[in-house]
Formats: structure tokens, C-alpha cells, sequence
């Protein structure tokens, strides 16, 4: 048995969940209590378990994830909201330099069971500071787990996954994708940190995409298929620690890889995936791999300029055509 | 309005060294002592090559760890700064593991993989000295945010230096700690230099203590100098978080006699300055108190200086002959 919810209900729901089960989980941030969540995300919450565990904090991004690294040293599981993850910025040492390296630099005195939950994307016209997939961002920091569901179970599943590990895991939703439905299931429904989805099969080209991208991919892959190329698409669904060896297994089947992703190409996750699998699988490949990526600008507002900014299915379409065809 | 104000704890002993010295006066100084005495080796440590990258001493403040510290419990939790290791030691840290720690041996108390700006000791409440100016307030809040949620009745204390209330973390700790009503207390350790600029070069009003009144909390100044009168204020900050009174804000007026870090000879002292706090040496009041309250001989004075010298130098030696960490340890603790 399972019950359609849309991605952003899930988000309370999977919070819901771990808050029952536990109640060393506490979650904090900007409006989740009275307002219930800029996104309406976590609506519901205050009510059902109270304002010790459901704080609405003041606009302090630092004070928020520092809060949560200190309370979670003492034996607290906290989720922490960054309203929109281009916020990041404001509190980025608290994450980079704190919540991530605590544990190593104190010789593992401390364990640090954080969430930290951030909205990203774009597609609605929130312009440069409200619409990135700020996750590369942290692939450079070592100690930190990095998700991006794409589905609704996923991101129920991941969730949990995350209030459950005992190491901080940065969560970040699409807000392109909040009124996505999708299936949460009667049971745990947990989805490990670390394990990818092979959403289709194919023999051609392996598409690894995620989010938005992933929906993108699918659309792109419909028509190759119609035009007898037949793509698999993975989506890794964490991006620390990475499922590289669902990769290699479709690369085996279709020497072609292309990954899709909503930001520009330099310091990525896809360049890093495409470095690892040339630099230890090179015989696997048939052709160069493609990275498909946003352009190497701020993200734009104007509709046409932030359409032609994120890769839609039909340059999806058109560049893996051109890589199978050369 | 928020009730901001102190309600001093009714206690038998003495608020300050003027009004005389406590029955535990002994242990205070030989906790000042072994910072002291921990610190000059530190110096002659580094200066031999043997501590790697930087080290900030805090000789001439060992009287705001202390008396801030003697106010604490293992149970409660304090971070500081990365002058941090007259803080750590006060929490009762052993010094040769503290000393293993700077030397980068696999028994420091971090493993090897903090070194002296990260020392730390959760086993006896000091969760962490921090390289960032000014984030270790914010972590210290979290702590408060636990001791409160799980009805623990223990504090938070967050050390800082000057230079850290102009820093934004430092804001919105004070802010976030004073709207949930956290039991947490914040020491400025004004020590009058931010790195190598005085304080006036960077700060607009003198009394840092007074920047409390915007967040609706107790402010309270003190005399750094004097173990004593610290320790007194910090019991009464740490009395009225337990009692889910709020955050208190306390300066504690002091000097730092070395530079800012071990690179630094700290030639931008006016003239004379060193010497003028030279003679307010926390240590040294202290002594002059003990003997003129006719509480001990000078003789016995000697006879402490020299257990805790000789206790620092063995610690040293210890550290000195443990192993090195094993190439290996650097892929250890990355993850739980």
C-alpha cells in the first residue's frame, strides 16, 4: 500500500515520520513553524509535535546550521532549512568549515547527525540569487553527504535517510518539482545514501541526470527512442557518496556516457563523474563523453533567457543524437 | 521590557581580590600556573620547529579561562577560540595530551588532526577551539539549544575575543540566544587587539559589554585580571542561565603579552604598554594577594610555582615520546 503525495508534502511527511520515531529530532529554520514554510513544506508540523521541536528561528543563516552542529554534538538530530540553497552563501563556513570538519579535526570526538534541508533550482524566474542547484558547490568538502531526489520517493525516502545518518547530509529539493506527485509508501520506504536509480533501460547511451534534469532526460530519451536510439538514464539520487558502479555497469552495455546537470559545467558533479570514468574505465568507451550543462553565466530571470540558460529536452535530444551518430 | 538584570547568587566569597581571597585560592593559582607554564613551552616548542604551522599563546589572560571555567562542569559545554589552550586546560584537560596534541602525535587529545588551533576535550566539556573568529558562537548555541530542549539544566559558554563582536556570527548567536532564552554565556576576552590592530582602530564604542543592551541581555564588565572577581560573575551568568534566565554577555578585561601568533613580535605596542598591564599580571596579583592576606608563605608560593613547572615539563616530555599518527589515520573519522 502506498499514498500519492505531491514532492512538497512529502517533505513533511518523511519529516513527520523520523520526528514520531525519534524524539531527538528537532527541526529549525526561517518560517518552518507558524508559517508552516515559505514553500509550505513543512506546514503541519508545529501544530502536531509543538514549538520545542518545530522552532522558527530569525533570518540567520549561520546561527541556524551552527545551532544545529552544537545540539546535534549533544545527541540531537536536528533538520535545519536554508530556505533557498543559493542562501548557502551566508553560512557557508558554518557548513564548510564547521558542520564538515568538526569530527575530523576534534579525532572523532564528536558525531554529527545533521540535516540540512535547502530549496534550489530553476524554471520559475527567480533570477541569479534565487534559482541555483548549489551542490557542487560542497563536492570539494570532504565529511559532508550530498542528496538530490527527483521523485517523490525518493525525496520521502532520501529524507529519512538523512535524519537517520549519523553524518551530515545536505538535502537539496527542486522547487521545480514541488508539485510533482508520487507514490510514499505505507511502510519505511527508506532510500540508502549512495545508491542510484536505473529509471530506463537502454543499449546505446547511458544519460545520468538528476531533478529536473532527470524529467528532462526522459523526455529526450521518448524521442531517440522513436528514432531507434535507446538511452539509459540513471539517476544517482546522492551525489556523496556517488554510485559509480551502477554507471559502469550501463557503460559496459552502451561505451556512451552523458550527463545532464543544471549548472554550469566547471567544478561539477558531472565533470567529476566524467573524470573518474575516463581516468578508470577509459576501455569502456566508444565515444567522448558529453557534458551537458547550464551556460557559464549568472542564472538569467527573462523567461526566454532563463529557458534557453537550462538544458530542455530537445538539446538533450540533439547532442546525444549527435554523439551516437558520430 | 526584558528583565536584563543579575540576580547575584548569595555567596560567602569574596567578589573580587580586594575584598580578598577564597578558600580554594591555591587551586586557582596553580590552574593560572599550568597555563602559564604550558604556554612558555608551547613558545619554546615552536621556536624549536617542533609545533607545526601557528600557535596563539595567552599568556597574561589565564585569570578569564580560569575563573570562567571554575563556573563550569564537565557536564556543561564550552568552546572557545583559538587562543584556546588556557580554556581547554581550565575544563581539567590533561597537559601532556594537550601537549601530544600541538606535537601532532596519534595520543593528542585530537588524534594529531586538529593541532593547536582545534584543541578539544569533550570528556571534559570543551567541545572545541575554533580557527574561525567568531563561529565557535554559534555551535555554543546549539549546545544551549540541547541542554534546553532536553531539560539537562547544564550551560554553554563561548569564549570570543574582541575583535569577534564585530563578526556577523557573533550578532546572530547573541540574537538567536536571547529570543529562545538559551542557557548560554559569552566571555569577550578584550585583550584590546584584533589580531595586530587596537581595538579603537576597529570599534567604535570602548565598553563591549555594552553592545548586550541589544539583545535585550545582561552585559556585565569585569576585571580580567583578577581570577577572582571573574569567576564571581561567571557563576552568577551561569546561575541565572540554569535558572532559564537567558544568555549573559560578559567582558572580561585583559591583556595579551605576546603577540598574535607566534610570527608576529608585536612591535605596534605603544611604548610602555606591556609593561603598565605587565604589572596587573594575573598571576602575579594573585600571589601578592595570598601573601599580603597572610595566607601563605612565600616560601610555599616557590614551592607551587615549582611542582607545576616541573608537572608542565614532565607532561612535556611524555608527549615528546609518543608515536607520530600513522599515515593511514588521515582516511580515519572523515565520516561516523
Amino acid at each position: 500500500m502506498s499514498e500519492v503525495l505531491n514532492y512538497r508534502h512529502a517533505i513533511a511527511r518523511a519529516i513527520a515520520d523520523e520526528m514520531a520515531a525519534d524524539p531527538a529530532v528537532i527541526l529549525i529554520g526561517e518560517d518552518v513553524a507558524a508559517a508552516g514554510g515559505a514553500f509550505k513544506s513543512t506546514a503541519g508540523l508545529l501544530e502536531r509535535f509543538g514549538p520545542d521541536r518545530v522552532r522558527d528561528t530569525p533570518i540567520s543563516e549561520q546561527a541556524i546550521v551552527g545551532a544545529a552542529t552544537g545540539a546535534a554534538m549533544r545527541g540531537l538530530r536536528p533538520v535545519a532549512e536554508i530556505m533557498f540553497a543559493d542562501f548557502a552563501g551566508v553560512c557557508f563556513d558554518q557548513i564548510a568549515n564547521q558542520l564538515a570538519k568538526y569530527r575530523y579535526m576534534t579525532g572523532g570526538q564528536v558525531t554529527l547527525p545533521v540535516t540540512i534541508r535547502m530549496a534550489g533550482g530553476a524554471g520559475a524566474g527567480f533570477a541569479a540569487q534565487h534559482s541555483q542547484c548549489t551542490e557542487n558547490w560542497f563536492l570539494n568538502i570532504p565529511g559532508l553527504k550530498i542528496a538530490v531526489p527527483g521523485t517523490v520517493p525518493d525525496l520521502y525516502g532520501l529524507l529519512r535517510s538523512a535524519i537517520r545518518d549519523d553524518n551530515p547530509v545536505l538535502v537539496f529539493e527542486h522547487k521545480n518539482l514541488f508539485a510533482l506527485k508520487g507514490p510514499v509508501p505505507a511502510n519505511d520506504g527508506l532510500v540508502p545514501l549512495g545508491k542510484a536509480d536505473l529509471v530506463r533501460q537502454g543499449r546505446d547511451v547511458t544519460i545520468v541526470a538528476t531533478q529536473q534534469m532527470r524529467w528532462r532526460a526522459l523526455q529526450a530519451a521518448d524521442q531517440l527512442a522513436s528514432e531507434g536510439i535507446e538511452a539509459a538514464i540513471i539517476d544517482p539520487r546522492t551525489l556523496v557518496p556517488f554510485d559509480d558502479e551502477t554507471v559502469i555497469e550501463s557503460l559496459q552495455t552502451t561505451s556512451r556516457l552523458a550527463v545532464v546537470q543544471e549548472a554550469p559545467a566547471d567544478g561539477s558533479w558531472g565533470a567529476s563523474l566524467i573524470a573518474r570514468m575516463t581516468q578508470h574505465h577509459f576501455y569502456l568507451f566508444d565515444a567522448p563523453p558529453l557534458l551537458i550543462s547550464g551556460d557559464n553565466t549568472p542564472i538569467p530571470y527573462a523567461a526566454a533567457l532563463e529557458a534557453a540558460w537550462l538544458p530542455s529536452a530537445d538539446r538533450i535530444t540533439s547532442e546525444v543524437r549527435k554523439q551516437v551518430h558520430t | 521590557m526584558p528583565d536584563i538584570s543579575i540576580d547575584r547568587p548569595v555567596t560567602d566569597e569574596p567578589r573580587s581580590l580586594a575584598d580578598g581571597v577564597p578558600g580554594d585560592a591555591r587551586e586557582l593559582l596553580r590552574a593560572m600556573l599550568r597555563i602559564r607554564y604550558f604556554e612558555d613551552m608551547v613558545r619554546d616548542m615552536f621556536t624549536r620547529g617542533l609545533v607545526r604551522g601557528s600557535t596563539h599563546l595567552c599568556q597574561g589572560q589565564e585569570a578569564v579561562s580560569v575563573g570562567v571555567c571554575q563556573a563550569l562542569t564537565a557536564a556543561d559545554a564550552m568552546t572557545c577560540t583559538y587562543r584556546g589552550h588556557g580554556a581547554v586546560l581550565a575544563m581539567g584537560a590533561a597537559p601532556d595530551r594537550s601537549f601530544g596534541e600541538l606535537l601532532g602525535k596519534a595520543d593528542g587529545l585530537c588524534r594529531g588532526k586538529g593541532g593547536s588551533m582545534h584543541l578539544t576535550d569533550t570528556s571534559v566539556g570543551a567541545y572545541g577551539s575554533n580557527a574561525i573568529v567568531g563561529a565557535n558562537l554559534p555551535i555554543a548555541v546549539g549546545h544551549a539549544l540541547a541542554a534546553q530542549y532536553l531539560g539537562t539544566g547544564t550551560v554553554a559558554a563561548a569564549f570570543l575575543g574582541d575583535g569577534a563582536t564585530n563578526i556577523g556570527a557573533f550578532h546572530e548567536s547573541l540574537n538567536l540566544a536571547a529570543i529562545w532564552k538559551l542557557p548560554a554565556i559569552f566571555v569577550i576576552e578584550n585583550n584590546h587587539y584584533g589580531e595586530y590592530s587596537p581595538l579603537a582602530a576597529t570599534t567604535p564604542i570602548e565598553r563591549l559589554a555594552d553592545r548586550a543592551a541589544s539583545y535585550g541581555i545582561p552585559g556585565v564588565y569585569v576585571d580580567g585580571n583578577d581570577v577572582v572577581a571573574v569567576r564571581a560573575v561567571a557563576k552568577d551568568a551561569v546561575a541565572r542561565a540554569r535558572e532559564g534566565k537567558g544568555p549573559t554577555l560578559i567582558e572580561a578585561d585583559t591583556y595579551r603579552q605576546q603577540g598574535h601568533s607566534r610570527s608576529d613580535p608585536a612591535t605596534y605596542r605603544p611604548p610602555g604598554e606591556l609593561e603598565a598591564w605587565l604589572q596587573r599580571d594575573p598571576i602575579t596579583r594573585m600571589e601578592q594577594a595570598l601573601l599580603s592576606a597572610g595566607h601563605v608563605p612565600a616560601g610555599e608560593l616557590e614551592l607551587i610555582r615549582e611542582e607545576e613547572r616541573r608537572e608542565i615539563s614532565a607532561a612535556a616530555e611524555r608527549a615528546m615520546n609518543w608515536p607520530d599518527p600513522s599515515p593511514e589515520a588521515r582516511f580515519e573519522e572523515v565520516y561516523a
